[in-house]
């Protein structure tokens, strides 16, 4: 009997959540038009729920969820699982889409009065799809599934990007989407391998079965090329910053908290899941040095950018940096690597609140001083002093200074480094904090400054207190009882190396 | 070397083929060419390989070709939406061109919300 292979109790939450935004997708393109908005906005909510059951779920089983699809265990059949991270994403995902709806009513708004538009519609329609992709991606147990709400993610967030119809983002999309279909068939090629090899997909299956030997490592490695596309990492970055950069705020704050994070979920799943007996101290280290690079070489970019969305969105390229360092600190089953582990999953977190906030706060802006150029930001902190104070917040965790998620990410990776004697890694999170302040300070030090500043439109509380909710949770992720960082080792394997 | 090797490696020659094509021409419209015929030689390898994994001693296995026809769907919706933003670039700048640099104007005060 192969564990997590039959349906164990509360596993028809796990259908649930996935059904829920499909439905929504559904029922929107039926409804049409004005309804689009209305199905969504209720959706969030149950979907928020939903995901709080399904975390509730597993904390008390204390062991992963799953549910075989038609009655039918794998190999046979397909399976849902939900463990410690993909329960605690769902959750992430659920509050940052809800968030996203909440904020974008103000511009993709469809009242009675007002004539429908297709960019509307299609914008609601494409952040459900969003949200779909996320929740099969962080609940799937199958790779070829997994491959499917890959490109189901990537589908929908290809054409927000370009949701305003300029050329220049008609070009940013079209350069993600070249770069996302690589990698999509790197990862396919690396999936035939599997199956050539093993017969199965199932990722529990899978990690039964597979050794180290010459095609499991040949499609390991294409595999994660493929994510590697998708993630942007460096210096497959170069898509992301006009990407991100052109999109609707509340469209950027999606792509560049939680699509991102999508791709290197996946990434986790086939190293720490699959693979998590390799001996793989080699590619740890030079996924390690890639995001080292990616850190230095995103944060030194972000200095020099004369747009506050693109500074923000080069950010994004190094924060990801910070995510692959989780592989040298947490492979292997040593007492240090739950550490490790602990830290990337706050990173994962920190970010994704924190740099919607960022976003969001970046999108009103633009809004209220019609433009967002950083040279021209002089006193506009006290035109609009709740926007700055969440880019100021934000800022904070970015950095890594405490009280923050962000702090406690770059606190746990430190500790691993040192436990582990990998000294090295703790070079790039240092330089990499110190960058960010002086990225964070290029924002706040003329804002903070003397100038006048005409507002085109006042400033929207409402959207304001939504960024600031988001940012206030990335700060109190650096408050995280230790029951946390147990919750998030529930269903890893070679967890057992935890310190007693 | 029996069809099965010979049919493995014209798809593994494909894939060769489409990402030097990927990477050397500037054109979308060629590099999603290029991308199509990295998609066959996927789709053939996937065929060929997956073949062998008939895990309970079957001829054939069903599976790796229900997994190869997703991949195809997959693929014409990847290549229909890549044309799409392709004709509305060209519809709405009147040029089709991926290099970043055409497209930031020297003093870039374009507001963005």
């Amino acid at each position: 009997m192969i564990d997590g292979a039959e349906t164990t109790q509360g596993g028809d939450l796990l259908v649930l959540a996935v059904l829920l935004p499909v439905a929504g997708i559904i029922f929107s393109f039926v409804l049409g038009g004005r309804y689009a908005e209305r199905v969504s906005i209720c959706l969030a909510p149950l979907g928020l729920v939903l995901a709080c059951a399904v975390a509730a779920a597993v904390a008390h089983a204390g062991k992963p969820l799953a549910y075989a699809i038609g009655g039918l265990p794998p190999p046979l059949g397909i399976a849902l699982r939900a463990d410690g991270i993909s329960a605690t994403m769902l959750v992430a995902v659920a509050i940052i889409v809800s968030a996203a709806f909440l904020y974008a009513r103000a511009k993709f708004d469809t009242p009675e009065r007002i004539k429908e538009t297709r960019s509307a519609l299609t914008f609601w329609i494409l952040l459900q799809a969003v949200w779909a992709g996320l929740t099969i991606i962080v609940l799937g147990g199958d790779l070829f599934s997994l491959y499917v709400a890959l490109e189901v993610m990537t589908f929908a967030a290809v054409p927000l990007v370009c949701i305003d119809g300029r050329p220049e983002t008609l070009v940013a999309a079209l350069r993600y989407l070249l770069f996302a279909l690589v990698g999509s068939i790197c990862y396919l090629l690396g999936v035939a391998l599997f199956y050539g090899s093993y017969g199965t997909l199932d990722i529990a299956l899978l990690a039964q079965k597979a050794g180290p030997n010459l095609v499991v490592w040949v499609a390991a490695s294409l595999m994660t090329a493929g994510l590697l596309a998708k993630t942007a990492l460096f210096p497959l970055h170069l898509w992301l910053p006009p990407a991100h950069a052109n999109a609707p705020a509340a469209a950027s704050a999606v792509l560049s908290g939680l699509v991102v994070k999508g791709s290197f979920f996946l990434t986790l799943r086939i190293w720490f899941f699959i693979l998590p007996t390799l001996p793989a101290v080699g590619p740890s280290t030079v996924l390690g040095l890639l995001g080292s690079a990616a850190i230095l070489v995103g944060s030194a970019l972000a200095l020099r950018q004369p747009r506050l969305k693109l500074l923000i969105a080069y950010s994004t390229v190094a924060q990801i940096g910070y995510l692959f360092l989780v592989f040298p600190l947490a492979t292997g089953a040593h007492v240090w690597s739950t550490i490790g582990w602990s830290a990337g999953v706050m990173q994962v977190l920190a970010h994704a609140f924190a740099k919607a906030a960022m976003f969001f706060s970046a999108g009103l802006l633009a809004e209220s001083l019609g433009h967002d150029q950083i040279g021209r930001l002089k006193g506009a902190a006290r035109a609009l002093p709740l926007t700055f104070v969440t880019l100021g917040l934000g800022g904070l965790s970015l950095m890594g200074l405490p009280p923050s998620g962000g702090f406690s990410a770059k606190w746990l990776m430190l500790r691993a480094s040192v436990a582990s004697g990998q000294w090295i890694w703790s070079a790039p999170v240092l330089v990499g904090g110190l960058l960010a302040a002086g990225y964070v300070y290029r924002i706040l030090t003329p804002a903070l400054g003397d100038g006048e500043i005409t507002l085109k439109s006042p400033p929207q509380r409402g959207r304001e207190v939504i960024a600031l909710a988001l940012v206030l949770i990335a700060l109190a992720l650096g408050f995280m009882p230790p029951g946390f960082f147990d919750f998030i080792e529930i269903g890893r394997p070679l967890a057992a190396g935890r310190p007693a | 070397m029996t069809p099965a090797v010979l049919a493995a490696l014209v798809g593994a020659a494909l894939v060769g083929l489409g990402l030097y094509g990927l990477i050397v021409h500037p054109h979308p419209l060629r590099k999603l060419l290029a991308f199509n015929l990295v998609g066959s030689g996927a789709f053939l390898v996937f065929g060929m390989v997956a073949r062998r994994g008939a895990a309970a001693g079957l001829a054939f296995d069903p599976v790796p070709q229900a997994m190869v026809i997703t991949g195809i769907v997959v693929a014409f919706a990847a290549s229909a939406l890549a044309v799409a933003l392709v004709l509305r670039l060209f519809a709405t700048s009147g040029r089709v061109d991926l290099d970043p640099r055409v497209w930031t104007r020297p003093d870039d005060d374009s507001s963005t919300s």
